[in-house]
Order: C-alpha cells, then structure tokens, then sequence
C-alpha cells in the first residue's frame, strides 16, 4: 500500500449527497479480475456522454463538459470535497481503486458510508470527516479560488488552506499508523498467529458445530 | 453481570484480541464467496504465497455475472465468462467449496447460505458484498467487506474492526394484511434515512418483526445496509430454529442439541442499553414505492409524489429535484397512477420461496398488462427455483405472461443481459434505485413481490387490494 504523510494538492468540489459506489464506479467495469486500471472510469456515467464499457478506450469518447471531473480548472486534483453520505452503496472496493487510480488520495466530507470509508485506508486514500460548515466554506472558496490547494498533514491532522488558516481532523490510531508506513494489514494480523489459534482451541470446546 | 444487547454477545465472543486503540481482532466463522469481488483478493494471496486459513470455513457460488437464460452454451459475454471461471479456477486451486453454475444449489450468495445452513445463529459471517446484512436474520453478526477484507479473512480468518454504536429498531404492534416485511424495511428507511444507521449496528424487534417468518426476516436485514447499518440483526427464536433445522451444514445430533441451548441465549438482555432507540407503529404502515433516486424517498401507495417546493433543506431540495428529473415523474402526482414498463421479481432482497409464493399468489389468473414489456422472474437459487417448480408456480407466472428464469442476481444491478434501457420504468423487488443500477438510465421503484406482480397486471403501481376491484370493474 502506498504511504500517506503529506499532501498539498488541487482540490476538486463533486457537489452532491449521497454519491453512490455504482455512480463512482458502474458496474460493467467490476467484471474485470485485475485491481488497477480503472481510473479512466471513474464516474464513467457522469463524466461521458456515451455509455462506456470495459475495454473501450476512453481518450477519444465524448466527454460531458459541465461535469466537475471535465473542467480544465480541476485537472490533477488530488483532494476530492464531497457531500454527505458519500461512497454510499455497494461494498466495491472498485471505488477507492478507481479514485486512487484516478490520482485522489484525500477525500473531505460531512460523512461517509462505513464500508466505503473503511476500503479507503485499505487503498491509501485518507477519508476525512468535516463539519458541514467547514465543508461548506471549502467548497465556497473551491469553487470561487482558481488553483485552490490544500494541504493534508496527516501526522499533525491538520487541513490548511492557501491563506494559512488551518483545520484539525480525527484519525483512529491504528488507521493512521498503517497509512503512514503504508503498512498491509495481512503481515500485521499474522503477528498475533498465537492469539488465532488459541482463540480456535477455546472456541472449539464452546461451539465445535462451528469447526466441521 | 451488565446487561448485554446481542449485539455486544455476538461481538464479545468473537474477540481474539482487542488493541488499546479500540481496534479489535475479530474471529471470522463463515466467509461467503463470488466472481466480482474475488478476483483480486485470490490474486492478492497467490502473490504473498499465503493460503486459506481454514479452507473449510469458505463457501463460493458465481451470482453477480451469470445469465438466467439457457446456460448450456455458457457464458456468452467473455469477460463475464472469464470472471466466473477465475471464481472456479480460484475455488479449485485453493481447494474451496463451490457450488458452480450448473450445480443445483447455486444461486445468490445471500440466498445459498442461508438454505444450505451454512449461515447459523451466532455466528460471524462475512461476504465482498453490501448485502451480507441479510444474515444478521438468524441472529448472526453479518456484513459486507471489500476485496482486501476478503484477502484479510482469507489469509487470517479474522478482521480488524471497532464496534459500532447499536441502535435498536423497534417495530410495535401488527401491520395490516397486505403490508409485507418489505414494506416494514422501506417504512423504517424512509423514517431513519439511509444515513440514518450509518455507524450503528442495527438490531430489528418488536412484535411486527418477530411475527416474520425467516424470509421476511431476511428481506429486513438485507436493507439495513440500505440504512447505512452494516449490520442488521434479530434474535434467535423457534421460527429460526425451525429454519435451520435439517439443513445441509446445519449441526446434527448431540452437535445440533448443545448449538440450540447455546443459540437460546442469543437475544439482547431485558434491561440491555443501547446508544439509540426508534420506535415505529407497525399498524400505521401501508404498502410502500419509492419515487426517487435512494431507498429513502419512499411514499406509501396511496400518496402523492413529494413537492421539493415543501422542504426547507437546500441540499435535500436539489436532491429531490434532481432525482424527479432522473425518474422523469412530477411532483403531486399520485403514485398509482405511475405507469412501468417492466416489472422484475427477484435479488437477494425478495427471491425466496415465500417471495415467489406470494407473487404467484398475485398473478394467479391473471394476465400482465399489454403495456409492460417485460415481467421477470428470477429465483434466488437453483434450489429455490427446484421447489417452485414442484408447487407449480412457474406454470402460474407463465400462463400469466412472466417470465421464469434461472438463478441470480439478474437485473438487479444489470451485470448481465437483464437490464432496462434509458427512460424505462420497473416495479423492482430488489433494493437499490440508484441512478444507472439497473441499466443506464432505468427508473426503479422498489416495491414487494406482491406489488411487482400487481404493477405488471395492472400496467402500474397499485395496491394489491385494489386489484381485485379493478378486475371486477372490467368485467361488470
Ligand atoms: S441480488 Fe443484487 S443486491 Fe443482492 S447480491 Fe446480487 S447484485 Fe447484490
């Protein structure tokens, strides 16, 4: 997993609720078996006037002008502002790849949808949760702000605008932890094999139904 | 001792370790397998040289990209083809259980577990889909994960979780005949929002939800995921017992004797505490239809299309007005005079036997509308669809004008061939109307079973009850 310690980047302002993950990432594009690659899809429906499909290449279809993702402004943003609930929806993990793939790796928003939130410190991706209010001025000064950065300090779990003012965020530990050394959970869990196969030996005895 | 909710039971027995910052390593009893959300979790662990912890504790069927038309010739689309045989590839290799596409019991995950009784009260279950909820029925903790989650409990049999908040549902009284669990679900949605979970484990009580058979328990917990809740759940008691008992992976014997007296325990405790408490009268809810772009705008069937014009909250506005355009409906207009275009009867939410049932019920001597281009049937299994066969329920939906498929999640999400075209209406028993779920700009109404069946009679959304006066009103 790719490290996350600090980022200044280009912040784009996707301004709706409820942002689902089939509208991050239509499902025709989750029949492929691979894990990288689907960043030209990324909110395939929105982002093109045609319908897309996997395999189809992407850099000669029409796109959609007035969507946010298009404008000129806005290209290789890293720091997406989102509304509430965002990443509502299917468990596809397909959404944070196709976002990290896309380049963003932070996302700001009211509230996220629990699976979705969890499946971006999988990928790197650090989800932040802002009051609407800070949310609101963000994307207030977004919008009005040509080349508006921010920059994401995640050991210091600050946000700070170009004019200096700054933003405080809560990471759990562990999250931040693994996101900071880019670490994979797999290797972590199997340093407590023991713990497992205790657990197993004990459980065996209360609920052997469990283990046939 | 405190109190517990079940909640906190299920959880407090699954603990193989718990960390000082609130992350705890959760043991995983049931992992539930398929094509979409493997491939790259398989991969993840060939690549690392890991195997499955415990081989045994994995169950696999493809659902998501198989067709439900004749399947003798295979898979017509070939990345479709190719991710379904990857599944049986990965299975074989890895020496994991799979039911396969021309086995019997394949079907949807979320219906295959459950029927083979390898979903049991108590235990944790997990699956690479939202919808892992629906086992929460059996008084089970069960939810969703992603692809790295699936290679996590692959390589470990456990997650790296923090306990949610629990938030207790409690649905009072009886609802009125007609009114089914769908619309117990929808009615709680519409009441809490889908954000309305978000963070909590859900648990679902009251009288209305424990009159349920397990279907509808199901069809209950299924949604949660659509409240934001990853997990739903209901406490064990006889109908559950009587669920499970016999089934393929269910105990047997002295086993099934000491998992009974166990599962007896497996219910919040009298004076348990939960963060939050949502009470609804169940007399009040009426048949339900949504009328938007998320689970959460839903009306009842004798209502009228919302007015954004009525809501004060700027962002709910332009949602709302923005979901009227996409669904091509106005405001004030009552939803029974809604006309569909197709009417689909199937996915993880309302495929079971008893969903199967009552539509027949519905269709019986019956004709679909001329209008509806299409009325689908999809059972949730091969098993599921064995048993309506021998009830002769096909032979009704048939002789009705529906069509009666093979096993899947069909046009549910339109992965497959089943899928509406831009600007089509459905009356759909599934439980996402998403913009783009089941086609590209399909409309979807999520109703019941009954209410599909009765939309694709009358060619719009009606109450059940009205289509019997309908019927008399064109013969006299
Ligand atoms: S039936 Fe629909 S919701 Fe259920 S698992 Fe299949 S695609 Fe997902």
């Amino acid at each position: 997993m790719k490290k996350f310690t600090k980022l200044t980047g280009t912040a784009i302002p996707l301004d709706r609720a409820n942002v689902d993950t089939d509208a991050i990432i239509p499902k025709q594009f989750l029949k492929s078996i691979e894990r990288s690659g689907f960043g030209p899809n990324l909110f395939d429906e929105w982002r093109y006037l045609d319908h897309g499909e996997p395999g189809m290449d992407s850099s000669g279809r029409p796109i959609n002008p007035d969507f946010v993702l298009n404008k000129k402004r806005y290209q290789g943003a890293s720091v997406l502002l989102a509304r509430e609930n965002f990443g509502c929806g299917s468990s596809r993990e397909h959404a944070p790849w196709a976002l990290e793939d896309f380049g963003i790796r932070c996302i700001i928003a009211p509230s996220f949808a629990d699976i979705f939130f969890n499946n971006c410190f999988k990928n790197g991706i650090l989800p932040i949760v802002q009051s609407g209010d800070v949310v609101n001025r963000l994307f207030k000064a977004c919008e009005s702000t040509e080349g508006y950065q921010l920059t994401v300090d995640l050991t210091a779990q600050t946000i700070t605008t170009p004019d200096g003012e700054s933003f405080d965020f809560e990471v759990e530990v562990f999250r931040k932890h693994c996101l900071l050394n880019g670490l994979d959970d797999i290797g972590l869990t199997l340093q407590h094999v023991e713990d497992i196969k205790a657990y197993e030996v004990r459980r065996k005895l209360e609920a052997p139904w469990l283990f046939v | 001792m405190a109190a517990k909710t079940l909640y906190d039971k299920l959880w407090d027995a699954h603990v193989v370790r718990s960390g000082d910052d609130g992350a705890s390593l959760i043991y995983i009893d049931r992992q539930l397998v398929h094509e979409v959300t493997s491939p790259q979790a398989f991969e993840g662990l060939r690549l690392a040289n890991r195997k499955p912890w415990r081989v045994g504790a994995n169950l696999a069927t493809p659902d998501h990209n198989v067709p439900t038309t004749d399947r003798t010739a295979g898979i017509e689309d070939p990345i479709a083809r190719l991710q379904v045989e990857t599944l049986d590839k990965n299975c074989d290799y890895f020496g994991i259980t799979e039911f396969k596409m021309d086995d019997i019991r394949q079907g949807i995950v979320h219906v295959v577990g459950p029927e083979q009784g390898a979903t049991l009260p108590g235990m944790t279950v997990v699956c690479g889909d939202s919808h892992t909820s629906t086992h929460g029925a059996f008084g089970a903790l069960a939810h969703g994960i992603g692809t790295s989650e699936v290679e996590h409990v692959l390589a470990t049999q456990c997650l790296i979780q923090k306990k949610s908040n629990s938030l207790l549902i409690s649905v009072d009284g009886r609802v009125a005949d007609g009114v089914t669990a769908k619309d117990i679900v929808l009615a709680i949605i519409g009441e809490i929002g889908t954000a309305g979970g978000t963070g909590y484990a859900i648990e679902f009580s009251g009288e209305a939800i424990m009159a349920l058979s397990m279907e509808g328990r199901m069809t209950v917990c299924n949604m949660a995921i659509e409240a934001g809740a990853r997990a739903g759940i209901i406490a064990v008691d006889q109908t559950t017992i009587d669920y499970v008992e016999g089934r393929p992976y269910a105990p047997k014997g002295d086993q099934w004797t000491m998992a009974v007296e166990a599962w007896a325990d497996l219910h919040s405790d009298a004076d348990a505490k939960f963060d939050k408490v949502v009470h609804l009268d169940a007399t009040i809810i009426k048949p339900q239809v949504t009328w938007g772009t998320s689970p959460e705008m839903v009306i009842a069937i004798d209502a009228t299309v919302p007015n954004p014009a009525d809501e004060t909250d700027t962002v709910k506005r332009t949602g709302m007005e923005a979901a009227l355009k996409y669904m091509g409906l106005q405001a004030n207009v009552p939803i029974n005079q809604v006309k569909i275009d197709r009417s689909f009867i199937g996915s993880c939410t309302n495929s079971r036997i008893e969903d199967l049932r009552a539509a027949a019920g519905v269709a019986k001597g019956r004709k679909v509308a001329e209008s509806v281009k299409q009325a689908l049937v999809v059972p949730g299994s091969g098993l599921v669809k064995q048993q309506a066969e021998a009830e002769g329920l096909d032979k009704i939906f048939i002789a009705a004008g529906f069509e009666w498929r093979e096993p899947g999640c069909s046009m549910c999400l339109a992965m497959n061939a089943d899928r509406l075209g831009a600007g089509e209406r459905c009356a759909s028993t599934s439980n996402r109307n998403f913009e783009g779920r089941q086609g590209q700009g399909g409309r979807t109404h999520l109703v019941s079973p009954e209410m599909a069946a009765a939309a694709a009679i009358a060619g719009h959304f009606i109450d059940v009850a009205d289509l019997e006066t309908l019927a008399e009103g064109i013969e006299g």
